[in-house]
């Protein structure tokens, strides 16, 4: 499992990368790892306002749908419109392979995710 | 809360990399390696999975022939000795009990293979049948451990461990005391995969061995073990049905468009009566096969819209790994079954185009 330095991670398996007010997620490399190949990627919607917690997307595997959550609330700028036809780009690399971009309403949702020291020990407890 | 079974080859599957999920009641792998690669290696070469969690149930007495003529829905009295067939079980109202391989050893003796999730239904459902009956009726499901072969190289990866003439075992048929790298075992050419292969029938103990000695046989030829994941998405694209899905208590086998294992014209089963009246006044509803054209994934239970009226609803879809195409079966209205209709499936409440298209996306490739 990579694990890569400069994000944040949440609990759901999310990696942020913060430059400025914007959030660029996606999903980790033990998130994929454990999805197995994804067929199918749900994005929002450019201007979509979503709250922190809440849905933003769904993933499918070839086996189940899994919803993925917003670390961070704040307004969709762009989200990856290239996993729409090509969704195991997330499985080939899934940091290079960003989901969506955030303008953060609140920077204080960042306090609540996780060094990339902290996730790794979150993920090896989780297995 | 019950407690989770494990099969005898649950230590196996730790040790072969199994990730292990809570199946009908049984601790086993959804996957090894991962479902595509396991679903690939069936199709092309060989995998191995551990169905030890279906029921067996034996049946022995003067009437056996008779009772199970008139359990299930298909023609018993016209097999051969050592002879396999499909059939469900159905109740009076022709909603069915289950669907079951019916095992023919001899006028006198049969052997009925079940759902893992029916066992305990379906023994007291027959043990009911079996009233009127001389009969005697064993459930012997915590007894075997069942190992699945399958894949074009299933024959010549198990003909490596026996001396048994794997070519006098047609497609179908079953052989008893075979002896595989010194475990005895029943086998039948029976699968649940739309490939040729073996299903495997052994006493516990012998079950790791078997397990360890298929997987090394099978190297040079590429085989891997397999989950339930590759399981669902093989049958499926086999067009088999899955008890839960597309058939069911509510659903009959006639909706389920299994029509050709029910013999209506024959002896009297179970259910025969509700059946014969379904066809004489018309389905109300069929299973179908349907392709996306539209976005996203069919999943079981999602709605099927015409023009925003709810006509049915989806019993299983996929990506199907082999086609590379989105396909699914749904029960819809019987007026919406006939190939190139359209219809929506509501995914997350947005109506997502399909059409009606043939139900086997793929060819089976059985050695006959």
């Amino acid at each position: 499992m990579k694990v890569m330095e400069g994000l944040l991670y949440s609990e759901d398996h999310e990696w942020v990368k913060v430059e400025g007010k914007v959030a660029t997620i996606g999903i980790s490399d033990f998130a994929q790892h454990q999805l197995g190949d994804i067929v199918f990627v749900e994005l929002p919607e450019v201007a979509d306002e979503i709250a922190k917690g809440e849905v933003f997307g769904v993933i499918e595997s070839v086996k189940a749908a899994s919803d993925s959550y917003l670390p961070v609330g704040g307004k969709v700028v762009e989200v990856n419109s290239a996993l729409e036809d090509e969704p195991e780009l997330i499985n080939q690399d899934a940091y290079e392979n960003w989901i969506v971009k955030i303008e953060m309403e609140d920077e204080g949702d960042l306090s609540g995710l996780m060094s990339p020291e902290a996730y790794e020990e979150f993920c090896s407890k989780e297995e | 809360m019950s407690e989770l079974k494990r099969t005898a080859l649950y230590e196996s599957h730790v040790k072969w990399g199994g990730k292990i999920i809570d199946f009908a009641g049984w601790e086993l792998p959804v996957q090894y390696e991962g479902l595509v690669p396991e679903h690939h290696a069936v199709r092309n070469q060989a995998g191995l999975f551990d169905v030890s969690h279906m029921g067996e149930v034996s049946v022995k007495g003067a009437q056996a022939t008779e009772f199970v003529q008139y359990l299930v829905t298909n023609d018993v009295k016209a097999m051969a000795d050592e002879q396999v067939i499909y059939a469900q079980m159905c109740y009076e109202d022709g909603g069915i009990v289950d669907d079951l391989l019916v095992y023919k050893f001899d006028v006198d003796e049969y052997f009925l293979v079940i759902n893992a999730s029916n066992v305990d239904k379906d023994y007291a459902w027959m043990q009911l049948v079996a009233e009127d009956f001389e009969v005697t009726l064993v459930n012997q499901s915590p007894d075997f451990s069942e190992l699945a072969l399958q894949g074009p190289k299933a024959q010549e990866i198990l003909q490596l461990l026996t001396e048994t003439d794997l070519e006098t075992v047609k497609f179908f048929f079953l052989k008893r005391d075979v002896v595989i790298d010194g475990v005895k075992a029943l086998i039948s050419r029976t699968g649940y995969t739309g490939e040729d292969g073996f299903e495997i029938y052994v006493a516990h103990e012998g079950a790791p061995k078997l397990w360890e000695s298929i997987l090394k046989a099978g190297e040079p030829f590429g085989i891997k073990p397999a989950g339930l994941g590759a399981r669902d998405t093989l049958r499926f694209e086999a067009a088999l049905p899955l008890y839960g899905q597309e058939i069911d208590k509510d659903i009959s086998p006639l909706e389920a468009g299994l029509g050709f294992f029910v013999k209506l014209d024959n002896d009297d089963f179970v259910g025969r009566a509700a059946l014969l009246k379904q066809k004489e006044e018309g389905l109300k509803r069929r299973l179908v096969g349907f392709e996306m054209s539209g976005k996203g994934i069919p999943r079981h239970d999602y709605r099927v819209l015409k023009d925003g009226r709810d006509i049915g609803f989806v019993t299983t879809g996929y990506k199907a790994p082999t086609l590379d195409r989105t396909v699914g079966f749904a029960l819809v209205e019987a007026g919406y079954s006939s190939l190139g209709t359209t219809f929506d499936i509501e995914i997350r409440g947005k109506a997502s185009a399909a059409e009606v298209v043939k139900k086997r996306f793929y060819q089976k490739q059985y050695k006959k």
